[in-house]
């Protein structure tokens, strides 16, 4: 077997909201292979040292979202960062910020799931089709077109990241406003117009001050400030069309 | 406590709950659907679905060969009528995906595009990348929202089913943010929990799937039909067992054994040609594929690493650009967590536990024994895979079982009342008080994260690709001690909020109750069949004595009692299961017989 001895110091961030009562941080020292990810620690911790410790998890290959956590300073998933790369050194591990904490490292992420469903993620049919008719034809290039935004497993690290839903939690935020731009974008789709009301606005595109920070933390390279400023482009014109242009024709 | 009322509760929101929950939503707005998953919806397992998804497209196929491919890839031991349902509704409803938004993979044309899987005769596997599953998750958990009349409980963990005047009347549910206990009252339930595979050790799934729905509608009397056919997936990460999709041969990509020879052609699967050839070597079915790898370690062939014996996933002459735009996900998994660029060298894999072929007991149209209860996708036992599932055929199945789950359970809350609540109340709080003294109880020594390592480290040893009854029955001994320790059980954590200590240790008891019915139903079935190989005398297929489903019924606090059923055989009578030039032989016989008959 590969070898055991090596230990390292992990500081967990711990609130039980009905025993602690502020947070505070307990250390671990765990034993770890060099293959270990920081959820593996965490796992550790859970099974062998505190039943106590919680957190989300579950498919360990950074594609069902789960264990977004703050791991020293950065937003990034457990599954996917290694222990061996701080190693010698501790490491820090706390909740993701700008949500509230639930307990321990698992955070209350309700605002995100309400503005999800706030954004309308389906698809608005341009034209109907029966099932009968078959699938609607899409090019590989259609599809390049929205494909990039489709593939955001709903973390949260860009939400972590991003300093103005730090600030006001109003803000739409970078992963729901990539989907929106995931679906506007789809040529099966024709909801734009539906959806462009709340993009329009102060919570929605032109609510990002373009840090772009939340493209760097992406796990799945999902690039939501790309997303946002090719919105804030087609706000502004579609806010120009109005003068121009017949009602609805912008869209 | 609480009390919630719904047309139909469906516990679990992976692929096959939602859409349940959208099928009872177009068939009745009016009803209300009760929407229960203990992770939120795009958590499911489903998400870490990789290579796509069965449905008959092209000219040169037909429904007929996908019938074919299936039977003959589940060993014989398929519900034929069932699986001519299912061949029949897979491309409509893979349409239905694409209608809702599913970025599916498309040719120049704008048309979808297909891929080859293993056992399967012609192209006929959708995909999105190599993250099909997780695309179809998102979508139908997306198109969802369009409902209003869905309303999802997320982040509840279900605790039991309350069943009244022999039928299932609701499920009990905890908070897991509070603690706090809902007595969902139903017309009707549907089971879509998924499987099982948390009871081995090494396995691809994530850490939810943990058997809960089986473990309930056991406990209520209803049987698990056919566990003992668990499959393993022959290329995993050694150690964290995470999954590399089948997509992988599918494009091309070769196994070797240490001495870089394509070991396969050696069993049966060959001859070996530089391009894949459908149902040949790479592209036989898990099964065969995962017992050939066992072989070559027992020949000494394989290569020793730290987590086991390994043979390589050779994928360099696929090429990088290939990989980036077809594997990403597996080329992410290669670089991020082994340290390997597989443009540039093969992955070491071994084979997992990946997939739970049996469960509760189901009729085609879902229905268990138990009246107003359904199952459907990876939880339910229908017969659609048999022996050994083919690849792609699993994501079909829960959207063409979790619709027809979702319109046969609105049509059933349709013909049924609520009845009287009082008598449901004092069975959900009966319910609740057993919950919560696992947690208030004390003087308990056991720790479930124990008793789950023992489980998982004694599945493997008893219950593994190949098996034989001294170990079967050390499995079976081990899991009835372990069934014994679980009743002194210690949770350490008493709080109420989040306290997945004590949903841990629930989950431990679901899984050792499914664990048990596995060892025992293998244990019992003296023959070889798809995903259940023994060495000690019983190498052949039986059909004179098993061409039979295994039942296995709970009997209160011991092993199950297991039962036997005939087969459903409509069009394919059991024939001899080949692949590689050896199946073409074999085809041809049939036809010839076929052909005087």
């Amino acid at each position: 077997m590969a070898d055991t001895t090596k230990t390292i110091e992990i500081e967990v961030l711990r609130y039980r909201p009905e025993q602690d009562k502020e947070p505070f941080f307990q250390t671990y020292t765990v034993p770890f292979e060099d293959d270990w990810s920081v959820l593996q620690g965490l796992q550790y911790i859970k099974d062998d040292l505190d039943g106590t410790l919680s957190f989300r998890w579950s498919c360990r290959m950074a594609i069902c979202g789960s264990c977004g956590m703050m791991i020293d300073g950065k937003p990034r998933l457990a599954c996917r960062t290694f222990l061996r790369h701080y190693h010698p050194n501790k490491l820090r591990v706390g909740p993701l910020e700008h949500f509230p904490i639930e307990r321990d490292l698992v955070v209350v992420v309700e605002d995100f799931i309400r503005k999800l469903e706030s954004i309308k993620p389906y698809i608005i049919p341009k034209e109907p089709r029966k099932l009968e008719q078959g699938e609607y034809l899409q090019t590989p290039a259609q599809l390049e077109q929205f494909r990039q935004f489709s593939g955001c497993i709903n973390c949260m690290l860009c939400y972590a990241a991003c300093p103005q839903y730090g600030l006001d939690s109003k803000f739409t935020g970078p992963g729901v406003l990539a989907l929106m731009h995931r679906y506007n974008a789809d040529s099966r789709d024709g909801g734009r117009g539906e959806r462009m009301a709340l993009g329009h606005s102060e919570e929605g595109f032109w609510g990002c001050t373009a840090v772009t920070y939340c493209s760097e933390v992406c796990p799945k390279d999902v690039d939501p400030a790309n997303a946002i400023n090719q919105n804030k482009m087609g706000s502004a014109i579609d806010y120009f069309l109005r003068f121009v242009a017949p009602r609805g024709a912008g869209k | 406590m609480e009390v919630f009322k719904a047309d139909v509760a469906i516990v679990g929101a992976g692929g096959t709950g939602l859409r349940a929950a959208i099928a009872v939503a177009e068939a009745d707005p009016s009803l209300k659907v009760a929407l229960v998953s203990k992770v939120y919806p795009m958590r499911s397992h489903t998400v870490a679905a990789e290579g796509g998804a069965a449905g008959v497209v092209q000219d040169h196929d037909s429904l007929e060969y996908h019938f074919n491919d299936t039977v003959g890839g589940g060993d014989w031991l398929c519900d034929q009528d069932v699986v001519e349902y299912f061949v029949a509704h897979c491309t409509e409803e893979l349409t239905q995906l694409e209608h809702w938004g599913c970025p599916w993979s498309r040719k120049p044309d704008g048309h979808i595009n297909v891929r080859a899987f293993g056992g399967m005769k012609i192209e006929r596997t959708w995909f999105a990348a190599d993250t099909s599953g997780f695309h179809m998750l998102h979508t139908l958990f997306q198109t969802s929202i369009k409902y209003p009349s869905i309303k999802r409980f997320d982040e509840y963990f279900c605790v039991d089913l309350v069943v009244e005047d022999g039928r299932c009347q609701g499920v009990v549910v905890i908070e897991v943010a509070t603690g706090r206990l809902t007595f969902i009252q139903a017309k009707a339930v549907i089971m879509a929990t998924g499987g099982a595979g948390r009871v081995f050790r090494e396995n691809t799934n994530g850490g939810i799937v943990t058997g809960d729905g089986m473990a309930l509608a056991y406990r209520h009397g209803v049987p698990l039909r056919d566990l003992e056919f668990m499959q393993y997936h022959p290329t995993c990460m050694p150690g964290t067992g995470l999954l590399f999709t089948e997509a992988c041969r599918g494009e091309g990509g070769f196994l070797l054994n240490k001495d870089g020879y394509r070991f396969l052609q050696d069993y049966g699967l060959g001859p070996a040609e530089d391009k894949p050839r459908n149902k040949y070597m790479e592209l036989g079915p898990r099964d065969r594929i995962s017992q050939a790898i066992w072989h070559e370690e027992k020949k000494g062939r394989t290569i020793s690493t730290p987590y086991g014996e390994v043979v390589h996933l050779d994928l360099r002459h696929l090429g990088e650009r290939k990989l980036r735009e077809r594997l990403p996900l597996i080329y992410e998994l290669a670089e991020e967590y082994m340290d390997i660029d597989p443009a540039h060298s093969p992955i070491p894999v071994r084979p997992g536990i990946h997939y739970t072929m049996g469960g509760i007991y189901a009729k085609l149209n879902t229905e268990t024994p138990l009246p107003g209860l359904y199952a459907a996708g990876e939880c339910a036992g229908n017969g659609v895979h048999g022996a050994n599932r083919l690849g792609s055929n699993s994501l079909v199945d829960i959207i063409v079982f979790g619709k027809l789950a979702g319109v046969e359970a609105a049509k059933f809350s349709k013909s049924t009342q609520f009845s009287n609540p009082a008598a449901l109340e004092t069975q959900a709080k009966a319910v609740q008080e057993r919950a919560i003294g696992l947690v208030t109880k004390t003087g308990g020594k056991e720790k479930h994260s124990v008793l789950r390592r023992e489980m998982g480290k004694s599945m493997e040893n008893g219950c593994g690709i190949y098996r034989t009854a001294a170990e079967m029955q050390a499995t079976c001994d081990k899991l009835g001690e372990l069934r014994e320790r679980y009743k002194n059980l210690d949770v350490e954590d008493k709080s109420n909020v989040w306290n997945n200590d004590w949903l841990g240790a629930l989950e431990v008891g679901y899984l050792l109750q499914v664990a048990e019915v596995v060892a025992h139903s293998a244990l019992n079935r003296k023959e070889s069949r798809g995903a259940h190989q023994r060495l000690d005398g019983y190498e052949q297929r039986d059909d004179a004595n098993y061409l039979k489903h295994t039942l296995a019924y709970c009997t209160g606090d011991g092993p199950p009692r297991i039962e036997y059923q005939d087969v459903v055989i409509t069009k394919s009578k059991p024939g001899t299961r080949a692949y590689g030039a050896a199946g073409d032989k074999a085809e041809q016989e049939r036809k010839k017989e076929a052909g005087h008959g």
